[in-house]
């Protein structure tokens, strides 16, 4: 056994081959794990990108309409103030847009040309321009869905014949459609806007984080910082633990049977959506705090204590602002989660179809990623690139979230 | 054991007994803290000094299972009764670390900080008055004076564990309690802390804990000699060191074992 290693034997050697081809097999899989995943990242975008960019435009028709003409009975000086909004509301604007284009395309298809809020488009011109009704003009409306995939190559013969006849007089434009970022769910295609799920969303998460946030932090401090182990705070941590991995699923019927059944609270509002999140996002948010509030060092602890803060300032001057960029980080997480949640908002009837804008959080509303749902559901082919667009929408919420967590991370970090 | 001085001691213990649960960590520990002189405690790890320091500001109330009997006075005033303020308490008897803990805030918030939570300034001149005293005493004025918005963490280990000191004079204490202030330390940083102790003495009274004998010899004036949480002896320190009473503070001092 004294015998000195002899490092330059065969068996030495051989094992050294295996240890070098070990540690390369290592890295060959670890970096093809990292190119796999990049590359569905990179497929997902690029087709979202590739199907959704023309989702954010559409295709606009040139509608000559002769007012003076027209079955149209409006005196351009009652546009004006207040009484605007009801002499436009008693015209017939519908009906005249129709006949517009029944006239200006008779072989081609005429009104159906058009689509179904086309006339929206006219109105919004004589508001903009009461003058315009005292002669000939030429306003540009959505087209129908028809004429909007033939316009994106993607139509029936018949559409892109119609197409054609309208290209050749120069009656047809491609637009960045304002309508889909402003605009709330509709039946038509062109005229089916985000911001209504946009907006409920962004009410959604604000009931989610501002109720969440204070109790997962608050709970995750006591928990840490002053209660006592026994078998009471295990009981407790475990049930955190557990309640961070229930489906949601499961939170959707809670919400259900609590906010609505017993409490009462309005179907289909942020309110009821927030509240659901929050109970699925505070148990991230307290694990994630719990964690952070154990790695700050116990000597900062003692150095403030021993000066004679009490607790509650040990906690909020010293332990708190040291926490708080791990905290954010699982706050984010958790929020990142609850934005992409659809299953528990199905659940408490955030499915509904809602045409206008929520005004608060107590009105109806849907979110991104139920409005996602609900529109790849639909029968009309135009949903399909108005999917890709809202996905679109619904990721660049997301980064935007991160990349204000990453912004108040790096604010908040402390260097040592 | 009790050594009696010609004025009243700031500090006093009386048959103090610290329990960590069941396990006993300080048995029947009677001892003063005179005004004026720095007290050592010395003795071999996991003798108790440590503990037995804490008990002296209510640090050791932090750790749940410990439970401290017996009784320790300030000017006469029973620290562990009812009405005893524990946060004033420890402004008035201030502690430095083993390692130094300086908060993650600028140099002036690190000093600062003391004085605003006890309300000790009244505006931003009294505060910057108070916080350029207590460097000074800390001996640090010079070496940070041009940079106080700095991070208290960038300085050097010395220059943190100094920076702890001012921290803890900032607010006007009685006693320092020093817990093996020097162990993370270089022997220049070192010898520049216990210019500083020297420098200390009179205006508080402090208690220091250590590892080093020579240490001990050099700042102290009175030592006291723990061995598994017991006090084995406590005097003058040139009598500790030269004609112990005791063979085991004689063993320990001469490196017998410890």
């Amino acid at each position: 056994m004294n015998s000195p290693t002899d490092w330059k034997s065969e068996a030495m050697r051989a094992r050294i081959r295996r240890r070098y081809a070990a540690e390369r097999r290592f890295r060959l899989v670890g970096l093809g794990a990292v190119l796999l995943s990049a590359a569905f990242l990179a497929f997902l975008l690029l087709t979202m990108a590739a199907n959704g960019w023309r989702g954010f435009t559409r295709t606009e028709i040139r509608l000559p309409v002769d007012f003076p003409h027209s079955t149209l009975i409006l005196d351009p000086a009652t546009i004006q103030g207040f009484g605007a909004e009801a002499a436009l509301a008693g015209a017939d604007i519908a009906g005249v847009t129709t006949k517009a284009a029944d006239a200006a395309w008779p072989a081609i298809g005429g009104a159906r040309l058009l689509s179904d809020g086309a006339w929206l488009n006219v109105r919004a011109a004589i508001r903009h321009d009461p003058a315009i009704l005292n002669g000939r003009a030429a306003i540009y409306v959505p087209a129908a869905t028809d004429i909007d995939l033939a316009a994106k190559g993607d139509g029936s013969p018949e559409a892109e014949r119609a197409y054609a006849a309208l290209k050749k007089e120069g009656a047809v434009r491609t637009a960045f459609s304002i309508a889909f970022l402003t605009g709330a769910d509709a039946t038509d295609p062109t005229v089916a806007g985000i911001w209504g799920a946009f907006k409920g969303s962004l009410l959604t998460m604000l009931v989610t984080l501002l109720l969440a946030f204070p109790i997962g932090v608050l709970s995750a401090l006591y928990l840490e910082e002053y209660a006592p182990r026994n078998r009471w705070t295990d009981l407790i941590e475990v049930s955190i633990n557990n309640l961070a991995a229930v489906p949601s699923i499961i939170f959707g019927l809670l919400g259900l049977a609590v906010f609505l059944n017993m409490m009462n609270l309005p179907r289909s509002a942020p309110i009821v959506g927030g509240l659901t999140l929050a109970l699925m996002t505070m148990p991230v948010i307290v694990i994630a705090g719990r964690n952070a509030i154990k790695s700050v060092p116990p000597s900062i602890r003692d150095a403030a204590l021993g000066i004679g803060a009490s607790r509650v300032q040990v906690v909020f001057h010293h332990v708190l602002p040291l926490a708080l960029p791990g905290i954010l980080t699982g706050t984010i997480i958790g929020m990142a989660r609850a934005l992409g949640e659809t299953a528990p908002l199905l659940m408490i009837g955030m499915r509904a179809f809602i045409a206008t804008p929520p005004g608060g959080v107590a009105d109806p509303a849907t979110v991104l990623p139920v409005q996602i749902f609900l529109w790849s559901d639909e029968v009309s082919r135009g949903f399909v690139e108005k999917t890709s667009a809202a996905i679109i929408v619904l990721l660049a919420f997301l980064l935007l979230m991160n990349g204000l967590a990453i912004f108040l991370r790096n604010r908040f970090e402390t260097r040592w | 054991m009790v050594t009696s001085s010609d004025t009243a001691p700031k500090m006093t213990a009386r048959h103090v007994n610290v329990f960590y649960g069941d396990k006993q960590a300080i048995t029947d520990v009677s001892i003063d803290i005179g005004m004026d002189e720095v007290t050592a405690f010395i003795g071999p790890s996991g003798c108790g000094k440590s503990t037995f320091l804490r008990t002296l500001n209510r640090m050791n109330d932090t750790i749940a299972a410990a439970r401290v009997e017996g009784a320790i006075t300030l000017d006469g005033e029973d620290i562990y009764a009812s009405g005893m303020d524990v946060v004033q308490l420890r402004a008035r008897v201030g502690m430095v670390f083993q390692k130094p803990n300086p908060f993650p805030k600028s140099i002036y918030e690190n000093v600062a900080y003391g004085p605003r939570i006890h309300g000790l300034a009244a505006g931003k001149a009294e505060m910057d008055a108070i916080v350029e005293r207590s460097l000074r005493r800390a001996g640090l004025w010079d070496e940070v004076k041009d940079r106080l918005p700095d991070s208290g963490t960038a300085l050097s280990g010395g220059q943190q564990q100094r920076l702890c000191i001012a921290r803890a004079i900032a607010v006007d204490p009685e006693v320092i309690l020093m817990d093996e202030p020097c162990s993370a330390l270089d022997p220049i940083a070192t010898a520049k802390i216990e210019e500083l102790i020297h420098e200390l003495r009179g205006r508080y009274a402090i208690a220091i804990v250590t590892h080093n004998m020579q240490q001990a010899a050099r700042v102290s004036q009175k030592t006291a000699f723990f061995h598994l949480g017991r006090l084995v002896e406590y005097g003058d320190t040139p009598t500790i060191f030269t004609t112990p009473r005791e063979t085991r503070t004689k063993d320990y001092i001469t490196g017998r074992y410890g």
